[in-house]
């Protein structure tokens, strides 16, 4: 009996945004035949990152990836998508590597393929079956304009259609670069989304010198005067270190009337009224308080430990006039994040502004808390901004955990920009269910 | 006046193969709120075509095309894909216009937006409330597509990713000639190695002659590669190509088929060229109101005499015949059935499965493509003329939905599933 032409694989949809849920199906074979189904992935910058499962055919000869048990491989149990998060470097590959599409024009390829029997090595093995899944970050229409003027350095991704849309100012963090896919989904989904570079920004490395805070206002205000923006419904959004430029600009900016704030995996303790340059010498400096651990990860989440008592150290939440969704991972071994929120939280309820805080707390999730399906990186190697030293970062987070919590965070996040920046009420979204 | 929330139009999935269904869903309405969904694609040729369909949100604001009823426009009632079905070319085209993708590498793009109130016209004029972009693939990822010029062929090959081996399919076109390689691309993405075939140049149609060496050599350059697995072979054909297909399925020394899908096809041509069949019959060509030829009656009565006709009972794999009642260019179902009582006589029932569909054309193509009742034809010699093909917009788009989920699950089975039988236990 030739298998061969009894396997067959499919993957639904086979082009989809890289939020978005697929189902693999493999039919037609043998009834109890054991499988393996890998996906694997050749990144922009040279490497291959790979993923599997081990399966068992029904007594039909199916396995739906989305329904059955993998006992084995890269992860185990249902896991609709463990393709996708449970990626890892190929072995050989250079340590402490970081997944990130840098260039959101194309798509992420993935071959999704069917092995013989449970395997674990792949380089010499036949495959039975395999297809591609792309993973878009733009949908169709989605449009990429470089911004440039008054000395920016970002991109806006517009939606398609007339407009106006609801905008997002995004902040990535102290890894500097112009960082544009998170912008680029969000885009995808509705708003128009500037993605601004603050700490490696052309007019930085041209003058030797950080931006000031007005830096931020200005990409407010080009958000706001676009034509295709909604310039009364404009949110701010950061991690990490954008968490810190985030609730500083929407406590303490005159010119910035945020509709709403997203914080992920960061910090309120600052000194106030600091400069961009002195908030980032401030989380930065401190070095006795890095830790190690055994492989030489460092650890910096002490650096704002402890939680000061002195109002001049941290923004002064209790002014906040705009809902604020918190996102921390409880294993996040960066930034003191989970204990950064507990003191807003308390803040806040002194404040009497509570309600207008969403905490979404994580256990076992780490620091890189990012769109849903991305591969979990535990570790990786940095190159801190303005400081020529490569670090082996331990970011934290346990991988299914981790993973787990991306994928609920997204849709939290996404929810709560809708609801604040659209005003749809019903929180139970039928767009998403395939999220 | 109050700002009001702008509203949120999703197409999910936004990607997609064209014969995969979407899900189009306008939310953050006010409730009760008349709106037209409109559809606007720009074709290769530069012509707009349009569908829109009248809906009012419920008490959340919401309109679900897959789940709401259309109270008007180029559609009615629950249809999830009325917006691509019923396309149709905007006011003021041309007539006969066809609407056929002829670059398959990229996708067609179709515009969906969502408009205040019920509209019936001048959507251009109008800024809707909101609009996105949906594509429609003709090839999956992975699929590839190879130039085919070799021992005097010239045709297009698509091959499914993967190692293979894979079942492969001879894919012919009708009468109008050229190389159409839209249903070859989308067969290899449901895993056959397709190669689309130019047997006539467009517009070579009266004068030609059909040479069969040509279809076995095509039929042999599938089977000779090494990604096809030679002994599930299969040919696809539509109008004139059903008409070859049944000529090498009945007649062929050299080649094998495993299984044919032959759509709207004819078995009596006891012509030398069709140019010569519409000289024979000119006096029962007709043409409707609008001056569109009406060619069915050229082909009646169908003769009894077995030399003026495929002997179909010499048929040897199975066959699957797909006809539309209504078809104005040849009278297929009863083509059909004087097919079905050659094969039975022959004892041969088992290997033939007819399916007919009222209201239906000649034309059948791959779901939601949009329905054409008659479209200008190509003919070298004389000024264009436009045939009528036949069908009813609504059933006839039924029709070409059920029909290839007929054909695909006929040629999985036939392709991929049952052993050879001719394989050695």
């Amino acid at each position: 009996m030739d298998k061969k032409h009894c396997v067959k694989l499919s993957v639904q949809p086979s082009r989809a945004l890289v939020d978005e849920k697929f189902i693999v199906l493999v039919q037609n074979a043998p009834p109890g035949f054991q499988m393996t189904i890998h996906s694997l992935h050749h990144s922009e910058d040279g490497h291959s990152w790979e993923a599997f499962g081990h399966y068992t055919a029904d007594a039909t000869g199916t396995v739906n990836v989305s329904q059955d048990h993998s006992v084995g491989g890269t992860y185990s149990g249902v896991e609709p998508m463990g393709l996708l998060w449970s990626l890892r470097p190929v072995p050989g590959s250079k340590s402490w590597l970081r997944f990130r599409k840098m260039n959101v024009e194309t798509p992420m390829e993935v071959a999704i393929s069917v092995y013989q029997g449970h395997q674990t090595v792949f380089v010499d093995q036949v495959q039975l079956a395999s297809v591609v899944a792309e993973r878009w970050y733009m949908a169709p229409g989605v449009r990429r304009i470089p911004v440039t003027e008054s000395d920016l350095t970002a991109t806006l991704f517009l939606p398609p259609g007339p407009g106006p849309f609801p905008g997002v100012l995004d902040l990535w963090g102290g890894g500097g670069q112009l960082v544009e896919y998170r912008s680029a989904l969000l885009a995808s989904h509705g708003f128009a989304s500037l993605a601004l570079d603050y700490l490696t920004a052309k007019i930085t490395l041209k003058t030797g010198k950080m931006v000031e805070n007005d830096y931020f206002e200005t990409a407010y205000k080009f958000l706001q005067e676009h034509p295709q923006v909604s310039g009364s419904r404009i949110a701010m959004m950061g991690l990490s270190f954008g968490t810190a430029m985030t609730l500083k600009m929407a406590v303490y900016s005159e010119v910035m009337k945020l509709s709403c704030a997203v914080c992920i995996s960061g910090s309120h303790v600052q000194p106030v009224n600091g400069s961009v340059e002195e908030n980032y010498v401030f989380c930065f400096r401190n070095s006795k308080k890095v830790c190690f651990t055994e492989e030489k990860q460092a650890i910096y989440r002490d650096l704002l430990l402890p939680v000061p008592t002195d109002p001049g150290m941290k923004v002064d939440v209790g002014r906040l006039q705009c809902p604020l969704l918190l996102i921390v991972g409880e294993d996040d071994q960066n930034w003191a994040a989970p204990e950064s929120a507990q003191d807003i939280k308390e803040m806040m309820e002194q404040a009497g502004n509570s309600h207008l805080l969403t905490l979404r707390s994580y256990p076992n999730a780490g620091h890189l808390i990012e769109p849903p399906y991305s591969p979990h990186t535990r570790a990786s190697m940095l190159k801190a901004v303005h400081v020529n030293k490569m670090v082996v970062v331990l970011w934290g987070g346990d991988t299914v955990a981790h993973s787990r919590a991306q994928e609920d965070a997204w849709r939290k996040t996404l929810a709560f920009l809708w609801e604040n920046l659209y005003g749809r009420k019903n929180s139970a979204v039928t767009s998403m269910s395939h999220l | 006046m109050p700002y009001t929330d702008p509203p949120i139009l999703s197409v999910y999935p936004s990607r997609a193969l064209v014969d995969e269904a979407f899900k189009v869903l306008v939310e953050n309405l006010p409730p009760g709120c008349p709106v037209t969904v409109h559809s606007l694609h720009l074709s290769e040729d530069d012509n707009y075509w349009e569908a829109y369909g009248h809906y009012i949100s419920d008490h959340r604001g919401s309109v679900s095309v897959s789940e709401d009823v259309s109270f008007g426009g180029t559609y009615t009632g629950k249809e999830p894909m009325g917006l691509l079905w019923s396309l149709r070319p905007v006011p003021g085209s041309r007539q006969g216009l066809r609407l056929r993708k002829m670059n398959v590498c990229t996708p067609m793009l179709v515009n969906i937006s969502v408009h205040c109130g019920h509209l019936v016209e001048a959507f251009r004029d109008q800024t809707p409330l909101a609009s996105v972009l949906t594509e429609r693939w003709y090839m999956a990822p992975g699929v590839k597509r190879i130039d085919i010029r070799e021992r005097g062929m010239r045709g297009t090959l698509f091959i499914p990713p993967g190692p293979g081996p894979f079942p492969g399919l001879l894919d012919l076109w009708g009468g109008g000639g050229g190389l159409l390689e839209h249903r070859a691309a989308l067969l290899a993405s449901h895993g056959f190695v397709s190669l689309a075939l130019e047997y006539l140049t467009s517009g070579e149609i009266p004068t030609a002659r059909l040479d069969y060496n040509y279809f076995e050599k095509a039929f042999n350059i599938i089977q000779d590669h090494p990604l096809v697995t030679p002994d599930r072979v299969g040919i696809f054909g539509l109008s004139l190509g059903s008409f070859v297909t049944f000529n090498l399925a009945a007649k062929s020394t050299i080649i094998n088929p495993r299984c044919c899908v032959c759509i709207s096809g004819f078995h009596c041509h006891p012509y030398r060229s069709m140019g010569e069949m519409i000289q024979t019959n000119l006096n029962k060509l007709h043409v409707d109101e609008n001056n569109y030829q009406i060619w069915r009656d050229m082909s009646l009565p169908i003769p009894s005499d077995i030399s003026k006709k495929v002997d179909m009972g010499k048929i040897k794999c199975p066959l699957l015949l797909v006809c539309g009642h209504d078809d104005q260019s040849y009278p297929a179902v009863e083509l059909a059935e004087d097919i079905a009582q050659m094969v039975h006589a022959a004892g041969k029932d088992h290997l033939l499965t007819k399916v007919f569909y009222h209201g239906t054309g000649h034309m059948i193509e791959p779901p939601y493509s949009p329905h054409f009742r008659a479209t200008t034809f190509m003919a070298k010699t004389k000024p264009k003329v436009i045939l009528l093909w036949g069908g009813q917009t609504k059933p006839h788009s039924d029709a070409q939905e059920d029909s290839w989920k007929k054909i695909l699950a006929f040629l999985q089975h036939h392709l991929y599933s049952t052993p050879n039988p001719r394989a050695k236990m």
